[in-house]
């Protein structure tokens, strides 16, 4: 028992350190950088060693999942104490795996930027900003409640703000932080509905009250507000609207690929560790909501869908080494609210921790080849764009630890076995067919994991191509030619997150696979996180066909960028391909142009309206017209006054008069009129206080 | 001691004039003397506040503490009465706090500054008086003391336009003045007493007819009198648009406590006064004020984002920020006598003191802010900034924090609020609470953008010598960044008092 308090009261302290650095950071130390980096790396490390004990614990004892850790504090006022709203941590399996993956990435992107960031003037600033997204997604992990998760959810926007606002005084960089803020926003304020929601029905909002088996059937059987809807569904909706907007979903992923302004540790921290995951991470701890009466699961299932195949059709013709990433969360993302929608639990636990481990190393991957061409480039004294991948080309030779790295990332990426990613992929394609098999006929889950599996082609062609475009042939510019490998403090960071890409998915591979599921433990992710769902058997036909295609896409970006490497000056062979079809994809569907067009255009336009006619010409001007109807009447009462009752002094109307003399005197113009008004309204005070007297 | 403990309300309100004799007969060229007895003097209100504040024993029996009666006009029914409760309590403090920051921040007066401080005092005398009184012509007094002090402060030291916004505040108010006076008159006469306490049981009860009039009628009149009176001073659209034009013209201590303290007294009056007062007509008409309510948020917010006077634009932030408390009001109003919504009605009442407190806390701190960057590049305007934050980063970074907490991110103060009122909103008005989510979007998208046009971009040459915020105004707005930071962590220092009473009130 003790040992279980010890280790509750532990969950509080996870989230900690790094606030305290921040703070530290923020009021003491900002001044000295090597001590700022030092205080937020530090304190990261107290985390992740804190982390490793909850861990460890969980997986040791192994009781987490009967009895998750819980504690809290009465922390919202409503009339005695025990109906207060309580805030406390939560450490359930899901929770320990998550608190493993984001202390030990988020510790790696730390390390990595104590070099990547060396030169930066905002040093510790960065330090002090990137502790604080930390403790984000620590407090969101461990909260016991949705509250307490959307507070920290929405520190983590504030902090992804700020940072992929970094370099602020680029036009670029802001107008991405604003984007990033408004667009999520969008999400969050109708997942605050939910919230609200949930917490009027309930009266709670902790999670083990809410996702209780009676709650969530409770919920499931009363109607909501919309008709057609049960209250568990319609606020799962809400819920999920949050996801859609931080997780970067259709139709709210346009922030997502503007947000790599931001230094490139910070785009490994939004698309790995943090913010995109937090997203899924929500969905997944809602889940049993989520299913109950008539469930918003397909509505998640296909906007996942349709992401997944969407995002990667754009990642195929974009140029920039860290846009190209960029929609590939989009994509990998929306498998996982797939594998949610058609009932794959674990496969989405799954693929989110392994993406996250080989997005960090690409991201990262992306970063220190950037930052060899940016020494290349100071080198042979020309300035480019090093994340132009059409100014890369044969780095291969000239960073090779690098290069194995990315490519640890992108064959994991594309699921190739062993690599991580083979299995979650397999995992949620395997659901997704099961879910299609089980419902029968040609359903929605049939399209799911046709779209799905179509997309791993796609993924496949759009890393291939950026394999190709920047390590194979020869360097298209001096830059390039220059290029050095990066130095050790960023070479290991990349070969940790290496070693989790190639081995992490060993934590769960299916029983039924020959040799290997018996030896790993048959599938010990599915039994530590995932025992109280159902989970697909292994289908060797999905897995199949989902790495032909893989090999597929690899294939054909070896037929366009491989085979005959691109030289200095040659135009992308896509655009020959894909002809018209071409810049539709390059420039994104034109989707920001239509948002420009429909929604930020108009609300400027209106806003001003609202100001200029409402408020000024309207409601003022009514005002001011009354204002001179009144004067002239009060004009005709003063004659009145003057040459009617000449002498019957009355105190308040010389008083009045006295007054008005003396700010007359000071006074002009339409102060007047407004003096007159008083006068007037003095005047009517007097006559409706007698009368009613 | 004895004395102090059976007065504390008489000496928090009284206390500001003690220095108002002491300026009296100070010359007036010895300025800087009497800046410092000015801000000495408010603090005396602030120590009696706190002595109140941790004597207060929420939950405690009686609905008043401190409670205090004497006769004033007695053969009238005019008693001075005061004393408060866990509604009125957050507002002295918040009145009490902000005075003495607004006397710090107003070191920038250079013109009368004797007369300056003299009328500073009385409104701070005025504005806690409002907020204790529990007599209807005590606090009618009281209201109307707070209008003239405030409307000189704006006509002698204010901006351009300070006539007009002088002016325009006065009539708005003035106004709403004259329908609420009419209707105290009414039910005071009618009730030969203007005891608040007393009032609130025999009013709803009162049904013999009046000058000809049924009992229903007249009181229908009465509330709509009453109604407009809070309304203007609230604001609710369309009654605001004296705000935009005063805030903006005020001086910078003008402004806080316009925005702090002044709009606080519409939402309390609804509380204190109309909705116990009313209860049925206020039930009846409560889907008004929530459309009022909703059109307040949304084109509030709507006009905020169209400013470019960076004073302008948080004036309407106010406009945007007090329509929730409207919101939360219409609530209150409908939930009358529905016991399924007790639950609701006292999560509302506590969201909108708390949402009062925290926008009294965090506009007081915007307006500073404003000043301070003002006082420095003479200009407002923001299309004329950009790039600031390399330059005063500190400036920067406390306006970033003051805004967050405006836009109600979670971890600061104006969340909680804005979470209780829309969890108080939605069982009630569903339709208008999502609609009013439109507000919160238009409010992130004026302060982010103000924050991008001063901060952010490229530096605009003109100001590469900014001073970054003097010791004096970091020691007038660190006590409101306190306030942000851990009401947003930990609210229940505030919300359990506001609770105490709102369960007992609405239970």
């Amino acid at each position: 028992m003790s040992n279980l308090m010890t280790v509750s009261s532990l969950a509080w302290l996870i989230p900690l350190p790094p606030v305290v650095a921040f703070a530290l950071i923020i009021l003491a130390a900002h001044r000295w950088r090597v001590l700022s980096r030092t205080i937020a790396i530090g304190a990261m490390g107290v985390s992740f060693v804190l982390a490793q004990i909850e861990f460890w614990n969980g997986v040791v004892g192994g009781r987490l999942a009967e009895a998750p850790l819980t504690s809290s504090l009465a922390w919202l006022p409503l009339r005695e104490v025990e109906s207060w709203l309580r805030m406390g941590v939560l450490v359930d399996p899901l929770t320990a795996v998550m608190l493993f993956m984001v202390t030990l990435t988020c510790l790696l992107i730390f390390v990595y930027s104590a070099e990547y960031m060396r030169d930066d003037p905002r040093h510790s600033r960065f330090f002090a900003y990137m502790s604080l997204f930390a403790t984000g997604m620590l407090g969101l992990v461990v909260a016991d409640n949705l509250l307490a998760l959307f507070v920290f959810w929405e520190i983590m926007g504030v902090c992804s703000y700020l940072l992929i606002g970094f370099w602020f005084e680029k036009p670029t960089a802001y107008r991405a932080a604003m984007k990033a803020f408004m667009t999520t926003r969008v999400g969050d304020v109708l997942m605050l509905l939910g919230i609200v929601y949930l917490y009027s029905q309930t009266g709670r909002l902790d999670f083990q009250t809410l996702l209780s088996s009676s709650t969530v059937a409770l919920l499931g059987a009363t109607p909501s507000v919309i008709k057609g809807l049960s209250v568990a569904g319609l606020a799962g909706l809400l819920i999920f609207a949050g996801t859609v907007g931080k997780s970067a979903q259709f139709p709210l992923h346009v922030w997502l690929p503007d947000a790599m302004e931001g230094p490139t540790p910070v785009s490994a921290m939004i698309h790995a560790a943090t913010m995109v995951s937090a997203g899924v991470y929500l969905v997944i701890r809602v889940f049993p909501l989520l299913t109950a009466g008539v469930s918003p699961l397909p509505v998640m299932a296909l906007i996942g869908g349709f992401s997944a195949l969407f995002a990667a059709t754009i990642a195929v013709a974009q140029n920039d080494i860290k846009r190209v990433m960029a929609y590939s969360t989009i994509s990998q993302l929306a498998y996982m609210l797939a594998a949610l929608g058609v009932g794959a639990y674990t496969a989405a636990v799954f693929h989110l921790l392994m993406h996250a481990f080989f997005k960090a190393l690409l991201f990262l991957g992306a970063g220190s080849v950037i930052h060899g061409v940016e020494h290349g480039a100071l080198r042979s004294g020309q300035h480019l764009d090093a994340q132009n991948m059409f100014n890369l080309g044969g780095l291969r030779r000239r960073m090779p630890r690098t290069f194995t790295m990315f490519m640890v990332g992108g064959l994991a990426l594309t699921g190739i076995a062993p690599f991580a990613g083979f299995w979650s992929k397999d995992a949620i394609l395997g659901g997704a067919y099961a879910a299609f098999l089980e419902s029968g006929t040609a359903s929605w889950e049939f399209y799911v994991w046709l779209l799905l599996t179509t997309s791993t082609f796609l993924t496949a062609l759009y890393v291939g191509r950026q394999m190709f475009l920047v390590f194979s042939g020869e360097p298209r510019t001096p830059a390039a030619e220059h290029a050095a490998e990066t130095g050790l403090v960023i070479g290991l960071p990349l070969l940790t997150l290496a070693a989790l890409a190639t081995l992490g998915g060993f934590a769960g591979v299916p029983g039924e696979f020959p040799l290997l599921g018996p030896l790993l433990g048959n599938n010990w992710l599915l039994r530590f996180v995932g025992e109280r769902y159902r989970e697909a058997s292994l289908n060797w036909g999905v897995m199949a066909l989902s790495t032909a295609l893989s090999i597929a896409g690899w294939g054909v970006a070896w037929l366009l960028y491989g085979h005959k490497p691109l030289l200095a000056g040659q135009s992308d062979p896509l655009t020959a391909v894909l002809g018209p079809v071409y810049p539709l994809l390059k420039n994104k569907y034109y989707i920001d142009e239509l948002y420009a067009v429909v929604i930020v255009r108009p609300v400027v336009a209106f806003a001003g309206w609202v100001y200029a006619s409402v408020d000024r010409a309207t409601i003022d001007g009514v005002l001011h017209a009354i204002g001179r109807a009144v004067v002239r009447w009060a004009e005709l009462n003063h004659l009145f006054d003057r040459y009617v009752i000449t002498g019957a002094s009355d105190l308040i109307g010389e008083a009045v008069k006295r007054l008005g003399q003396e700010l007359r005197a000071t006074q002009t113009g339409r102060l007047q009129d407004y003096l007159l008004l008083i006068l007037a309204s003095l005047i009517v005070m007097v006559v409706l206080y007698l009368f009613v007297i | 001691m004895a004395f102090v403990t059976n007065h504390l309300l008489s000496l928090i309100v009284f206390a500001p004039l003690a220095g108002i004799a002491v300026i009296a007969v100070l010359p007036r060229h010895n300025t800087s003397l009497i800046r410092w007895i000015g801000f000495l003097t408010t603090l005396l209100p602030l120590a009696f506040t706190l002595t109140a504040w941790i004597t207060y024993v929420p939950g405690e029996r009686g609905d008043f503490q401190f409670y205090q009666a004497a006769p004033w006009l007695p053969s009238l029914g005019i008693y001075y009465r005061v004393g408060v409760d866990g509604l009125s309590l957050p507002m002295v403090l918040l009145t009490a706090l902000l005075a003495p920051l607004a006397a710090l921040i107003s070191s920038g007066i250079t013109e009368h500054v004797k007369a300056y401080f003299i009328l500073f005092l009385l409104l701070e005398t005025a504005m806690l008086g409002v907020f204790v009184a529990l007599d209807l012509v005590i606090f009618f007094i009281f209201f109307e003391f707070s209008l003239v002090p405030m409307m000189f402060l704006i006509m002698l030291w204010g901006g351009q336009n300070r006539n007009y916004a002088g002016f325009k505040f006065m009539i708005y108010t003035m106004v709403g003045s004259v329908t609420l006076l009419l209707a105290f008159q009414v039910i005071g006469l009618t009730l030969s007493s203007f005891d608040l306490v007393n009032a609130t049981q025999a009013w709803p009860a009162f049904s013999r007819s009046l000058f000809g009039l049924s009992a229903d009628t007249v009181k229908t009149i009465a509330f709509w009198g009453i109604f407009l009176g809070l309304a203007i001073k609230l604001p609710i659209w369309p009654f605001h648009t004296w705000l935009p034009d005063a805030h903006t013209e005020a001086p910078t201590a003008g402004s806080m406590l316009l925005a702090g303290v002044l709009l606080k007294i519409g939402g309390y009056g609804f509380i204190r006064i109309l909705l116990p007062l009313f209860p049925e007509q206020s039930a009846r008409f409560a889907p008004i004020i929530a459309l009022l309510a909703l059109v307040t948020i949304v084109l509030g917010a709507l006009a905020a984002l169209a400013q470019s006077d960076f004073k302008r634009l948080v004036a309407y932030s106010s406009v945007n920020h007090m329509g929730l408390v409207a919101l939360g009001i219409a609530v209150i109003a409908a939930a009358y006598g529905r016991r399924e919504l007790a639950d609701t009605t006292i999560l509302t009442a506590n969201g909108v003191i708390l949402q009062m407190f925290n926008h009294g806390i965090t506009s007081a701190a915007l307006f500073l802010l404003v000043g301070a960057v003002y006082e420095r590049t003479h200009t407002r305007d923001l299309r004329e900034f950009g790039g600031l934050g390399v330059v005063v980063p500190a400036y920067g970074g406390i306006l970033l924090v003051s805004a967050l907490a405006s836009l109600g991110l979670p971890g600061l103060n104006g969340f909680v609020g804005e979470f209780l009122l829309f969890r108080g909103a939605w069982p009630v008005f569903t339709l208008v609470t999502a609609l009013a989510t439109l507000g919160l979007l238009f409010t992130g998208a004026y302060l982010l953008w103000t924050i991008q046009r001063i901060l952010l971009g490229p530096l605009n040459q003109r100001w590469a010598k900014l001073r970054d915020i003097s010791f004096r105004e970091t020691v007038a707005v660190a006590p409101l960044l306190i306030l942000m930071v851990f009401t947003g962590i930990w609210p229940s220092w505030i919300l359990s008092t506001i609770n105490a009473t709102v369960s007992r009130l609405y239970g």
